[in-house]
């Protein structure tokens, strides 16, 4: 099979991006590049990774200047043909930003940064990044933020639990979703969502930081195995045809 | 020209916990009346602009379509005529 291409952005104050590009080329054994922000074009990538950072120093609000970069048009553009875009952490709120991705991310309830391993439920396994989960399967990764309270309007909030657009909760060891579970006052729990078209996730936790078993959590791992393994389904139901 | 004074708050919809930090200080100190206590951001420009509607336009957009998150935040525009600069 071809190596699926990942297409890593970095801004300036990204500092999870060589992590992404560690997890996906070289351990998920694909093909990964990084592009700086002043690009104008992503090339020929097949999967975009805006990684965690504070792009831009987080001034004005988390996110808000990074969408003004050169390469974020092309990300749009790539995002609205269908293509494959994973927002983490500072890239959620990037995305959200860029308005990819309904929401905010509002300052964490506690008004604490948060930075430790927290469990959340795979909520939705028929996406193309968790189609290697389990229904409700549980995984362990870190999270390391200071503003990850996921708020949007009620209205909003109901159309994306009505269409299975949240993806990932907060919940407790055991797969609870508990107020205790809740590091940071998101609505219903909420960690990580899919645009409804299904190609584009945002989500607070670092799966890049959970893929080395050598860091001691590899659960992020199927995150990126899931995007691999949905571009080998998506062939052979092409050579089906 | 035109001096223009942009304050962003959250919205009065959405908690804001660093607000609610600061009126607990505020009580500490004795104030005990004081409460709704909200934290935004303060931004200030001046505009090369003739007319204060074309100053509060250019001011208007700037904020909607960048210095306020209008799912989270509101703003309020207070301009100034600016002479001899």
């Amino acid at each position: 099979m071809e190596k699926i291409k990942f297409g890593v952005i970095v801004f300036p104050g990204s500092n999870c991006d060589h992590d992404a590009h560690y997890a996906s080329g070289q351990l998920a054994g694909q093909d990964s590049r990084l592009i700086w922000h002043k690009e104008h074009s992503l090339g020929d990538v097949d999967v975009v990774i805006v990684p965690g950072g504070f792009s831009y120093g987080d001034y004005l609000r988390c996110g808000a200047i990074a969408r003004f970069s050169p390469i974020m048009k092309d990300v749009v553009r790539f995002a609205g043909k269908g293509g494959i875009v994973i927002g983490i952490c500072n890239g959620f709120q990037i995305l959200t930003e860029a308005g990819l991705l309904p929401g905010v991310l509002l300052r964490n309830e506690s008004l604490l940064f948060v930075c430790r391993n927290v469990s959340i439920r795979t909520e939705n396994i028929s996406t193309r990044f968790t189609g290697t989960c389990q229904k409700g399967e549980v995984l362990n990764v870190p999270i390391a933020h200071g503003d990850g309270n996921y708020f949007a309007e009620a209205d909003t909030i109901r159309k994306l639990e009505e269409n299975g657009q949240v993806v990932f909760r907060y919940c407790d060891e055991n797969g609870r979703v508990t107020k205790e579970s809740n590091p940071n006052g998101s609505v219903n729990n909420i960690a990580g969502i899919v645009n409804e078209e299904g190609n584009i996730l945002g989500m607070m936790p670092h799966p890049e930081r959970a893929s080395d078993a050598l860091l001691g959590l590899t659960d992020g791992k199927k995150i990126f195995e899931s995007i691999i393994h949905s571009f080998v389904s998506s062939a052979q139901q092409f050579a089906a045809v | 020209m035109y001096h223009s004074k942009i304050t962003i708050i959250l919205r009065k919809s959405i908690l804001d916990p660093q607000g609610k930090a600061v009126e607990l200080g505020i009580h500490s100190l004795g104030y005990t009346g004081v409460a709704n206590v909200r934290i935004g951001k303060c931004v200030e420009m001046d505009i090369d602009a003739n007319q204060r509607d074309e100053a509060e336009k250019i001011s208007r957009e700037i904020s909607d379509k960048l210095l306020a998150n209008p799912i989270m935040e509101d703003f309020s525009i207070s301009l100034e005529e600016h002479k001899g600069l």
